[in-house]
């Protein structure tokens, strides 16, 4: 799923200030999944926007709602009723979200309430980590089914890198070294030899680097 | 290991059968070149060939190619480095083509410690090729007069291709054949990471011979000298992929006061010594890291001056 975490609070409201009807929308996708986006937080945001209103002295009206995805156009679409009666509009999905909201309603005043972090899932409860940066051409099986692209600090294909210590990277030592992992992986799977193979440099054309992506599916486009 | 590569002095030394002596020198913080030349000039004569790092520990310095090209000036050999932390392969040909034009004949490929150890930790990172295949690069502009797109280049950089091996990073078991990889991919010299633990080298040098891998190519053993029990310490802790015994910082913290430093060049003395007569070590990288005055007197009390012309 997508990781995200809540923008601080304070940069939450120095966003709103000046709007006094704000509405707040949660998505039911990844963003409720790692408890930052879902119907709950958007009620947590909205309170905490009263709160501080009443708090100031300020007339404040703001709005929750929660749509099934707002990575889809057709969910988007449920709010076109409601969204022009507003002057801000705090989206706490993904970094997709947002963009979705403000491309269906080039009006409406569309802010971001969250960091959107990376692709990858809960390890333990409350610990979240990466494991896929969208490289379009996935090459995991190669590395013991663990991604050296995402997952080793410096995108290594024929690492590990001489930083790496006692089964932690270089970077820090709350951070595994994932070629260590990969190394003794493929050494209990007794495939050493594959990974003694040279890697050839990778074409970066499938990732960002080949420019902002777009997938076209053509049997699906009607 | 016929014909020469390159023709550097380095190579010419190595294919000759000296053992080989190589110092290392860090560009200035800033365009100081009077203090460069200064640095350099006590390695002068004493070593084959003068590193010149890239940026090392991610901290920005005049450029490695920049500060090479002065040294070449002084008449000094420098080992040009190379990181993959900063260029991408563009950048990289590019500099690889303009190296050898301004006449540097030695390059070390490198990843490059990553920016978060650095001065800049804000910058974002490239890491287009690594290390290996940075190698691989070089060689293929050499050897096949080829570009990594496959398309020709007009005169290709006959470089001497080093890479860097870390004996003592784990896991261990593997860093043998990473060294066998590298070779693989094109290096024709190694400078390993400072070593320490002698233990662990011994053993590291025995698989490196038993699987031929010193008849493929020159590995040269790092060498930094300790100054003090506080730099011991430091390189211990806090250098990821360092390997200090304890037994090393004791025996300097038993040297007594002011005598930390002669203790950590005997120590160092004691290793080339050992290094001379090893299987499969064809020389010494010596680090002597702001410590290059030291250099003259440690290559005379090692035995290793007047250094062959070859
Ligand atoms: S190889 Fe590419 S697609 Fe596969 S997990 Fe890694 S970044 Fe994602
Ligand atoms: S220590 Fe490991 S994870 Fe970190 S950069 Fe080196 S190889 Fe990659």
């Amino acid at each position: 799923m997508i990781v995200a975490e809540p923008k601080p609070i304070k940069e939450i409201l120095e966003m709103v200030k000046d709007f006094k009807k704000v509405l707040i929308i949660g998505c039911k996708g990844c963003v409720t999944v790692c408890n930052v986006g879902g119907s709950k937080e958007v009620g947590i945001l909205a309170s905490t926007l009263r709160i501080d209103a009443k708090k100031n002295g300020k007339k404040i009206e703001v709005e929750e709602h929660t749509l099934e995805r707002q990575c889809d156009p057709e969910y988007v679409d449920e709010i076109k009723d409601i969204i022009n009666d507003y002057e801000a509009v705090i989206s706490i999905a993904c970094g997709v979200g947002p963009q979705f909201l403000s491309e269906r309603f080039p009006s409406a005043r569309v802010f971001p309430g969250v960091n959107t972090k990376f692709m990858g899932g809960a390890t333990e409860h409350g610990i979240w980590s990466e494991r896929c940066a969208g490289c379009g051409q996935c090459v995991i099986h190669y590395f013991g089914g663990i991604c050296p692209i995402a997952r080793c600090s410096k995108s290594l294909l024929n690492g590990p890198c001489g930083g790496s210590d006692h089964g932690k990277c270089e970077i820090s030592k709350d951070v595994d070294c994932i070629w260590d992992i990969i190394v003794r992986k493929m050494m209990e799977q007794d495939r050493l030899d594959e990974l003694l193979e040279f890697k050839p440099p990778k074409s970066w054309t499938t990732a960002r680097d080949g420019g902002p992506r777009q997938l076209i599916r053509e049997e699906l486009v009607i | 290991m016929s014909e020469f590569k390159s023709g550097s002095n380095l190579e010419k030394i190595l294919k000759a059968g000296h053992f080989a002596f190589t110092g290392e020198c860090g560009p200035p913080q800033g365009a100081n070149v009077d203090h460069l030349k200064e640095k350099a000039g006590h390695l002068k004569g004493c070593v084959d060939a003068v590193n010149i790092t890239d940026n090392q520990t991610a901290v920005v310095r005049m450029s490695s190619w920049a500060a090479s090209l002065i040294l070449l000036d002084e008449g000094i050999e420098p080992n040009f480095q190379m990181v993959c932390r900063d260029r991408n392969r563009l950048a990289i040909q590019s500099d690889i083509l303009g190296v050898y034009a301004h006449g540097i004949r030695n390059m070390l490929c490198l990843s490059g410690d990553h920016q978060k150890f650095g001065n800049h930790p804000d910058a974002k990172n490239v890491f287009d090729i690594d290390s290996m295949q940075l190698i691989y690069t070089a060689k293929t502009m050499r050897d096949e007069g080829k570009f990594l797109n496959g398309q020709d280049l007009d005169v290709s950089p006959k470089l001497f291709i080093g890479a860097a091996s870390n004996p003592f990073a784990e896991p261990f078991e593997f860093r043998v054949h990473r060294l066998a990889k590298k070779i693989a991919a094109g290096a024709g010299f190694i400078q390993t990471q400072c070593i320490y633990n002698m233990d662990k080298f011994r053993e590291f040098m025995k698989r490196a011979v038993d699987m031929g891998l010193h008849e493929k190519c020159y590995i040269l053993a790092g060498v930094t000298p300790m100054k003090s029990v506080g730099m011991a310490r430091y390189m211990a802790k806090s250098v990821p992929g360092m390997d200090v015994p304890g037994s090393l910082i004791k025996r300097l913290q038993g040297a007594g006061k002011g005598k930390v430093a002669e203790e950590g060049i005997k120590f160092a003395l004691e290793q080339i010594e050992e290094f001379k007569e090893m299987e499969g070590i064809a020389g010494v990288h010596l680090m002597a890291i702001e410590w290059e005055h030291k250099v003259p007197e440690i290559a005379e009390r090692a035995g290793v001056l007047p250094r062959p012309t070859v």
